[in-house]
């Protein structure tokens, strides 16, 4: 069988080798599309895809209309807004926290809105960069006021509650390992699953973002029967994460974090904003005139800001439509200019 | 089969001719073919590689399993060995590995005597057994198994907190945080005593076998029983009592939030065992059943007029041949429950899929990732394969 098998090998190299001439081009041809200039792309698809939560009470939720309502959600109409002008041209994809990163990798959605802690790790390993901190937030504890339980400390043998692949899970076992506490932990992906799980009492303790425990704790039938702990045991800076790369796009989802900031820190708001063109402010005027010169050098109409605020209205107003009603104060989230970390860097 | 015997066919066989580079020739055209066909299934895996790795580079995602060897930081609730948040990425998919097995090999075990009785019952002339097995089979297979899951586990997280746990019988609790039984505190002595029984029991393997080869050469029966008790009961204890007869009892108590001491069966893996067992018992009552009703009913009328009792003409006669049918399909029953068993990640049971999902979306390495829980279930899937082919083997009928 000789012949056989010198003539097939050779036959296999050259079909091999012609094949791998051709396809290469292929398969570079379409890889930067999807990942190097997300900007150029949402374009000329005329929609923001925006990854959000898949269901979280004032960050990002379906109401009674199919509408997603949140803070997260409104982040995505201003993005919009900024890039086309018009606020609904979104369309929204719920995420788990576990699929979220690989959605953003495989340009599934454009960008992050959606409680997700900055890190280091996460930063440079995933693909993928933060471009704002949008809520300061940290990682606190919900226990029923039955348990009769009143600092974290007091958690000693515990079965808590948490969501995997998040760096809750991680917080927590750093925690215990520090503070020796011995706990056990239920660990479900799905937040209904995992709500259910603590509402049941198969966890004495449920642990997540503060925000997202004073969500959960607005949603229950009987608010006053949890207690949020007072220890707040991480720093969870969330942020708007966009694909690593991609920095044109990064830096229309970064500054119009920034625009949200800078209305609210010179009182435009959605009512006035379209005053302020004429503001004798010469910053303001910058920012919200048809001659300010701002927009094109982000790659945007010259109205972007007053279309942002005029979709959203400022920070502030967007913090107290969405995250007030369920209870969150302002906290670290305040602007710098009344004690808080919000700072925008200046519109020049 | 003797050697001198030549093959008449080989005599018969058309004479060699030279390979012609032409498309008349059959061989020629043969290789074209089947050079074609490699050659496109190798550039096409080659291809989606090559895609990949580019992709990931230009998306600067981190690739490698250089991931396995750092800190996982990941808590894990149940384990069969020792594991701590500080142990590595490796270490954590391993107590995965292990989960997963325990409710796999477990379920196996639940689910195949489950399976078999409900199936010789539905068989039973027994009005009402026959008929609450069909139901059974009919009801249980007819739901989506993550259906049942999630009934299940909602059913146990409805049961009292620990501090109203149910309490049956002294030292055993039950609550929405598990089972809680007594347990012995594991000693040397213990040790020794289940490696006495397990040499026993190999012992008394060997004995039946030599008993039914003498049975077989003079017709008398020898009792195996004797044997069995000594070997497997006697021998042990022996060992037990002759390195001092440890016996403390860990019993559980409450202590703070919950149960210490004693040996737990949280709600997740009972959830999961549960449902896959009763789930998977549903099909293998009806293999089982199939396979009693494939033995023709001559061979049950041949062996009552030998003048076996109806236990015998079961055992002996009707389910050796009746395994024949039944191996195969249960193969795949089998099968079914380890993959199955990945649906646990509903119920937060931390089995392999579990803990590698958390593994790839804390170090962003899906692909690794994935092809980890592929390679697990993989191998999980062949072993038992080529068990349950070996098996089948063993058993086949063997033609005279």
């Amino acid at each position: 069988m000789q012949p056989f098998g010198l003539s097939f090998a050779r036959a296999l190299g050259t079909v091999a080798l012609g094949l791998g001439l051709v396809l290469p081009g292929l398969a570079r041809a379409q890889a930067p599309a999807g990942a190097a200039n997300t900007f150029d792309a949402v374009k000329s698809r005329g929609q923001l895809v925006c990854g959000v939560n898949t269901g979280l009470a004032g960050f990002a939720q379906p109401d009674s209309q199919g509408v997603w309502r949140g803070f997260d959600a409104e982040y995505c109409r201003a993005i919009a807004a900024a890039i086309f002008g018009d606020a609904t041209k979104v369309r929204f994809v719920p995420t788990t926290a576990q699929v979220r990163f690989t959605a953003l990798q495989s340009g599934e959605v454009d960008v992050l809105s959606r409680n997700t802690t900055w890190t280091l790790s996460r930063d440079t390993s995933l693909g993928l960069d933060f471009a704002a901190t949008n809520f300061f937030d940290g990682q606190g504890f919900m226990v029923k006021t039955s348990l009769g339980v009143k600092s974290a400390k007091e958690l000693e043998g515990a079965t808590i509650c948490v969501q995997p692949g998040t760096t809750t899970e991680q917080n927590l076992s750093d925690w215990s390992r520090a503070n020796r506490i011995k706990f056990t932990p239920v660990v479900i992906e799905r937040l209904e699953e995992i709500v259910g799980a603590y509402i049941s009492g198969r966890c004495d303790a449920y642990t997540t973002d503060v925000s997202g425990l004073a969500a959960t704790r607005s949603a229950q039938p009987k608010p006053d029967d949890h207690l949020i702990l007072p220890e707040v045991i991480s720093k969870e800076p969330l942020a708007l994460g966009v694909r690593q790369g991609d920095a044109r796009f990064a830096d229309v989802v970064r500054w119009t974090h920034f625009l949200l900031l800078s209305a609210e820190e010179f009182g435009v708001t959605q009512a006035n904003v379209d005053k302020m063109a004429n503001d004798p402010r010469p910053e303001v005027k910058r920012m919200f005139s048809k001659d300010g010169g701002l927009g094109p050098m982000l790659g945007l109409p010259e109205l972007w800001a007053v279309n942002v605020v005029k979709a959203v209205g400022n920070y502030g107003e967007l913090f107290d439509r969405t995250l007030k009603p369920i209870g969150i104060q302002r906290g670290p989230n305040a602007l710098w200019t009344t004690g808080g970390l919000q700072y925008s860097p200046p519109f020049r | 089969m003797s050697q001198t015997t030549i093959d008449p066919r080989s005599l018969r066989a058309p004479p060699r001719r030279p390979l012609r580079l032409s498309w008349s020739d059959e061989r020629v055209r043969a290789i074209v073919w089947q050079v074609l066909v490699v050659g496109v299934i190798g550039a096409i895996v080659w291809w989606l590689w090559s895609n990949t790795v580019h992709n990931l580079e230009v998306r600067r995602i981190a690739t490698g399993f250089g991931f396995l060897g750092r800190e996982a930081g990941l808590p894990i609730a149940e384990s069969l060995i020792e594991y701590s948040p500080t142990d590595t990425y490796l270490r954590a998919l391993t107590v995965g590995l292990l989960n997963t097995l325990k409710v796999a090999v477990v379920g196996i075990v639940l689910a195949t005597i489950l399976g078999t009785v409900i199936g010789i019952a539905r068989l039973s002339k027994n009005w009402l057994l026959a008929k609450i097995a069909a139901v059974y089979v009919e009801v249980i297979r007819d739901l989506p198994l993550l259906l049942q899951l999630l009934f299940w586990y909602a059913l146990l997280q409805g049961l009292p907190g620990p501090r109203q746990a149910l309490n049956p019988v002294q030292g055993v609790f039950l609550s929405n945080r598990g089972l809680k039984l007594p347990w012995i505190e594991w000693q040397d002595a213990h040790s020794f005593a289940l490696i006495a029984f397990l040499l026993g029991a190999a012992g008394t393997w060997l004995y039946r076998r030599a008993a039914i080869a003498k049975r077989m050469q003079d017709g008398r029966p020898r009792a195996v029983w004797p044997v069995a008790v000594g070997a497997m009961l006697v021998l042990p204890v022996a060992v037990w009592a002759a390195l001092g007869a440890p016996w403390v009892v860990d019993w559980p108590a409450l202590r703070g939030f919950n149960f210490r001491g004693g040996l737990n069966m949280s709600p997740e893996y009972f959830a999961l065992l549960l449902g896959l067992t009763l789930y998977t018992a549903g099909f293998i009552a009806e293999i089982v059943r199939a396979g009693i009703l494939a033995v023709p009913g001559g061979q049950w009328e041949a062996a009552q007029a030998l003048g076996l009792h109806p236990g015998q003409v079961l055992r002996q006669i009707v389910l050796p041949q009746a395994l024949r049918v039944i191996v195969p399909p249960m193969t795949s029953q089998y099968l079914n429950i380890t993959k199955n068993s990945s649906l646990a990640v509903a119920i937060g049971y931390q089995d392999i899929v579990s803990i590698a999902n958390t593994t790839l979306n804390q170090t962003g390495q899906a692909i690794e990732g994935i092809a980890i829980i592929m390679l697990v279930y993989l191998t999980i899937s062949l072993s038992i394969s080529f068990f349950m082919n070996w098996y089948n083997a063993r058993i086949a009928l063997v033609e005279r």
